[in-house]
């Protein structure tokens, strides 16, 4: 158990000051990079939590496929490579003070609500999170909405299509 | 572990998107917060899973992803469409329809 506490406080501190780095960073190449830190940190805690497939997923999409869209949208929109100055608005402040409050909110509803309970990392987990489970729960209970959302896939294919073709 | 320590760290990343949705004026540096935000729901997901030991939310992760990954194909397609019209990505250079 402390060797995944520890690992655990490792991955969430590099997510958290590579988070503050997305909203910070005066660079946008920068800030993209840093977004990948968060997803791979992301992955890391799935994989802590035996959900494996959901986290070869994290990497492949993510990772893989989303940074790469993110970059070309940099590019596309030739946006300031280097250090740049007004890639924030001026509301700074207010938007600070809005993301303190929710955080102290969330985390005292949090603290009460859910104080105490633990995750038991045992074999039955291990074996609830194999990758055969997620998919026959994916193809049998989930069938669906599994095909509602190859459906809507295809829609933002056709449709980012539309958007973005010149004619 | 704690089922807080995850929950925590979740609420972290969901208020710094909150923070960047609000803060950041490039459109693209919006879509990635709001990212960070899908990202922090999603760690929720798998923890309550985790927690009570049944697949559905690790189901219903995936199904997250999905849609942030429709989303950010159609976020850009807007994003070049509106740097194409107006030769700017930032946000509050949209201000047509303000009276």
């Amino acid at each position: 158990m402390l060797a995944q506490n520890v690992a655990f406080w490792v991955i969430a501190i590099v997510m958290g000051v590579a988070a503050i780095g997305v909203v910070r960073s005066r660079n946008i190449v920068h800030a993209a990079l840093f977004l990948v830190a968060v997803l791979a940190g992301a992955a890391a805690q799935y994989i802590l939590l035996a959900a494996e497939f959901v986290a070869w997923v994290q990497v492949l999409i993510y990772i893989g496929a989303v940074i790469v869209l993110f970059l070309f949208g940099i590019m596309l929109t030739r946006a300031p490579m280097g250090i740049e100055t007004d890639l924030d608005n001026d509301q700074r402040w207010p938007a600070l003070i809005v993301a303190a409050g929710l955080l102290a909110l969330l985390v005292v509803l949090l603290l009460d609500a859910f104080g105490g309970r633990m995750i038991g990392l045992d074999d039955e987990l291990l074996a609830t999170g194999r990758t055969s489970n997620v998919g026959s729960s994916l193809f049998r209970q989930y069938a669906v909405p599994f095909e509602v959302v190859s459906m809507l896939i295809l829609a933002a294919l056709v449709g980012s299509v539309a958007l973005a073709r010149r004619d | 572990m704690q089922l807080n320590q995850f929950l925590i760290l979740s609420a972290f990343l969901f208020c710094t998107g909150v923070y960047g949705v609000l803060a950041r004026r490039n459109a693209v540096l919006v879509l990635m917060s709001v990212e960070l935000m899908l990202n922090a729901v999603n760690i929720n997901l798998v923890a309550f899973s985790a927690f009570s030991n049944t697949v559905s939310g690790q189901v219903f992760a995936l199904f997250v992803i999905t849609v942030a990954a429709a989303e950010v194909g159609v976020g850009l397609a807007i994003v070049l469409l509106i740097y194409r019209n107006l030769a700017s990505p930032n946000l509050d250079t949209i201000d047509q329809l303000r009276g």
